[in-house]
């Protein structure tokens, strides 16, 4: 469906900048339109995700306001200083990424590698450390609805606090996994020599989507473990 | 137009030269490819095949209902049967079949480009829609299901049967939607040709546009809505089973919260194909473009603030449902904006009685019907009367399928030779409309009168009362059966029998007339440069 891009489609065109896995689609006049609709494309199934887990923060809203005592009761099991380390490990993590994109942006392929490569160990950190917390709830019986088993629980509605807890952060876990994959992919394309300063959108793409679950986490992190 | 193709004189004998049906052969390289027709082919077949499982559904359901007491299945295989032809039909039939198959093979040629913004996305799209398809199939297979389409807790999440299979399946469907949405959203605002601002764009890629933010908005809802189902299933949660302190109401607002915009999902291309169907064929500029096109996005808008009407009887707050029952009224506003603009259009036109324009007239006219007993409907005192009855069913099909389905039948011969380069045999596709407008008027509209006499939906048995009135609208489905089977008929032995279609057989000015009938792979030969609006005929005169 696409063909190799002639250089005159490229505005600030010298074909030395671009890697021979620069393709421009038949359908589009430029590169610079179809990187933008690219763009547009990854910004809009961000607002999908904003919507997706929406659904979850109104679950979240709606039985803390039923189950007031039990959530905050609830809450105090979570462990604030793990939470509080993984929150600053995904923001590393973000910043790691933001400049592996600075530096496909301006040809820097060694530092692309190693950028998004620190960004995946930032993102298993933030795993290694989410499954110490998970085990030792599963270890409590700190778990949902049915599996409550939690002996010393002072409210019995604590359970579903642990329904949404586990919910929210397993789903997050899961965009964290699915981000490793998407950026282990960005690092062996870029070992291979696929980006350049006219031709980064899926680094950047890639690194929307990292940030929007790290703004996610940003926002689990204090309703779950922090408000009392 | 800019460019010199002839606009309505025939291509020779056959469908000549190269075009996207025949320059690749085989199989594979239809599973393989990424042009947005032959997507858009692959949908309509699909989709038609779920809308030919839902329909035998629902004569089985109309056959058992035919008479009092059990006549072919029994009460388990009724709710089994009603919940499939529900679920089949809003989830594998009327979403994806406007955007993915009718918007999918028209919106790039109206917009002069080669293909839609992210040509594999599509094909992964269509590819996700099987899957999810597989995945229901397995659900009914393997366990069946018995919920209904809505699936409402607890009973949902407590029935055995297939509820987490199928449940998937519709987490899958609505990736396939986003998608789709996704796609055509981008390819609106990149794609447009020279020339072409958004006022020149056909109405019904203004409904396409308004459709597709639907689709990328409400889906995700459905999607994590799904997920939490499953979830209390496999995991007993305790979020909407009310025995673990849960809220079922809460789990109505999340389904309806997606659900009353997927109607609008449903509704909007329809209007949007009426839009263009009507103006064509009536060889009359579109009266009130603009207002038109406003009140797509309009009803886009408003769709996401009327959820709550679904459920004034489901134990909401009565503050909640006043609010609710007052914002739906707004709903009536751009809707009747766009049938008053529509009843315009036809003022001194010049209307030809074609097959497309007798579909656009039954919708009118059924549609109409739909809306104005959507009306009732919102009305809290009334709703509280008739919730629950035929009278909600009568009304959401006159919508869905007097409304939806004959504007897909209606696009459906529009466009059908320009997709296939062929013409069908126009008296038979007057009388399949005519059989499926007084079908559906006999099978729906007795059900109005049932359901304010208090007949309740979904129920298996009912009082000798309602006998008669059950037994007319069985016949009536019968009727509508046939006109489907008259349909099908004529369009398929015309793929190869009919008489060759020009490039511009209804003299249409959007630019899908510009370009031959079946269409070459890239659409154009030359990118298209648009200098009139899409229902300026006058152009097409002058150039003559």
């Amino acid at each position: 469906m696409s063909s190799h891009a002639p250089a005159h489609d490229s505005p600030a065109g010298n074909a030395q900048d671009r890697s021979p896995q620069f393709h421009v689609g038949h359908h589009w006049d430029s590169a610079d339109a179809q990187f933008d609709a690219g763009k547009t494309g990854v910004w809009l199934f961000l607002v999908t995700e904003i919507l997706f887990f929406g659904g979850l923060f109104c679950a979240f809203f709606v039985f803390r306001s039923w189950y007031l005592e039990a959530f905050v009761s609830a809450h105090h099991h979570l462990d604030k200083v793990m939470g509080g380390v993984n929150t600053i490990v995904l923001i590393c993590s973000s910043l790691s990424m933001a400049l592996a994109v600075r530096a496909a942006q301006t040809n820097n392929k060694n530092q692309t590698v190693l950028l998004s490569v620190v960004t995946i160990g930032f993102a298993l950190m933030f795993l290694v450390i989410k499954y110490f917390e998970y085990a030792h709830k599963f270890h409590d019986g700190l778990l949902p609805g049915r599996y409550f088993t939690y002996a010393k629980a002072v409210f019995p509605d604590e359970r579903i606090f642990f329904g949404i807890y586990f919910m929210m952060t397993g789903i997050h876990g899961l965009h964290v996994l699915i981000g490793i994959g998407l950026i282990g992919w960005i690092a062996w394309r870029a070992q291979k020599g696929h980006f350049s300063s006219r031709y980064y959108a899926p680094v950047e793409n890639v690194g929307l989507y990292w940030h929007l679950v790290d703004l996610i986490w940003i926002y689990l992190f204090p309703l779950l473990y922090l408000v009392g | 137009m800019a460019e010199s193709l002839p606009i309505s004189a025939p291509h020779g004998a056959t469908p000549s030269g190269t075009n996207y049906l025949n320059a690749e052969k085989g199989i594979l390289s239809w599973l393989t490819t990424v042009d947005h027709k032959r997507i858009g082919v692959m949908y309509l077949v699909s989709t038609l095949i779920a809308f030919g499982a839902g329909g035998f559904f629902a004569l089985l359901v109309r056959l058992e209902l035919i008479a009092v007491g059990q006549q072919i299945m029994t009460n388990k295989q009724y709710n089994q049967a009603f919940t499939l032809h529900g679920a089949i039909m809003v989830f594998l039939f009327i979403i994806p079949s406007i955007p993915g198959a009718l918007a999918n093979f028209v919106l790039p040629i109206m917009v002069g480009a080669k293909d839609v913004a992210f040509p594999r996305l599509n094909l992964m799209s269509l590819y996700i829609y099987w899957l999810g398809a597989i995945i229901c199939l397995g659900a009914i297979v393997g366990g069946g299901i018995d919920t209904g389409w809505t699936f409402y807790t607890p009973y949902s999440s407590t029935v055995d049967g297939g509820v987490v299979a199928m449940t998937m399946g519709v987490f899958v469907l609505g990736f396939s939607s986003i998608l789709t949405g996704l796609n055509f959203i981008v390819t609106l605002h990149k794609l447009r040709a020279p020339g072409q601002d958004w006022f020149r764009l056909p109405l019904f890629l203004w409904a396409t546009y308004a459709t597709s933010i639907i689709q990328v908005l409400a889906t995700p809802v459905l999607a994590i809505t799904m997920l939490l189902l499953a979830a209390e299933r496999l995991f007993g949660l305790g979020i909407f089973d009310p025995a673990l302190g849960g809220d079922p109401v809460l789990f109505q607002h999340f389904f309806w919260f997606y659900s009353h915009p997927a109607v609008y999902i449903m509704i909007l291309p329809g209007m949007g194909i009426i839009s263009d169907v009507l103006s064509v064929h009536a060889r009359r500029k579109i009266f009130g473009y603009r207002a038109i096109a406003y009140s797509s996005v309009a009803l886009a808008l408003l769709s996401f603030l009327v959820w709550g009407h679904h459920m004034f009887v489901a134990g909401q707050s009565e503050l909640a449902s006043t609010i609710f029952s007052f914002l739906t009224f707004f709903v009536a506003i751009p809707s009747g904006v766009k049938v008053f603009n529509w009843l315009s259009t036809m003022w001194g036109g010049s209307i030809s009685y074609t097959t497309p324009m007798l579909f656009t007239l039954s919708f009118l006219f059924l549609f109409t019907i739909g809306g104005l007993t959507g009306v009732f409907l919102g009305m809290l005192s009334v709703d509280v009367h008739l919730h629950d009855t035929y009278f909600v069913i009568a009304h959401f099909h006159y919508v869905m399928m007097g409304g939806t389905v004959m504007a897909f039948l209606a696009g459906l011969h529009h466009w059908y030779p320009k997709m296939f380069g062929r013409m069908y045999n126009e008296t038979l596709g007057r009388i399949s409309c005519l059989l499926v407008f007084i079908g559906f008027n006999a099978t729906f509209f007795i059900q109005f009168i049932m359901g304010s006499r208090g007949m309740p939906r979904r129920y298996y048995n009912y009082l000798d009362q309602y006998q008669s009135m059950h037994a007319f609208s069985t016949v009536g489905s019968w009727i509508l059966g046939l006109g489907f089977l008259v349909m099908l008929y004529n369009l398929l032995t015309s793929l190869t029998k009919g008489a060759v279609a020009p490039a511009n057989p209804w003299g249409g000015v959007s630019l899908e007339w510009h370009t031959p009938s079946p269409p070459p792979t890239e659409n154009f030969h030359d990118t298209p440069t648009v200098n009139n609006g899409p229902y300026d005929y006058d152009t097409l005169r002058s150039a003559k």
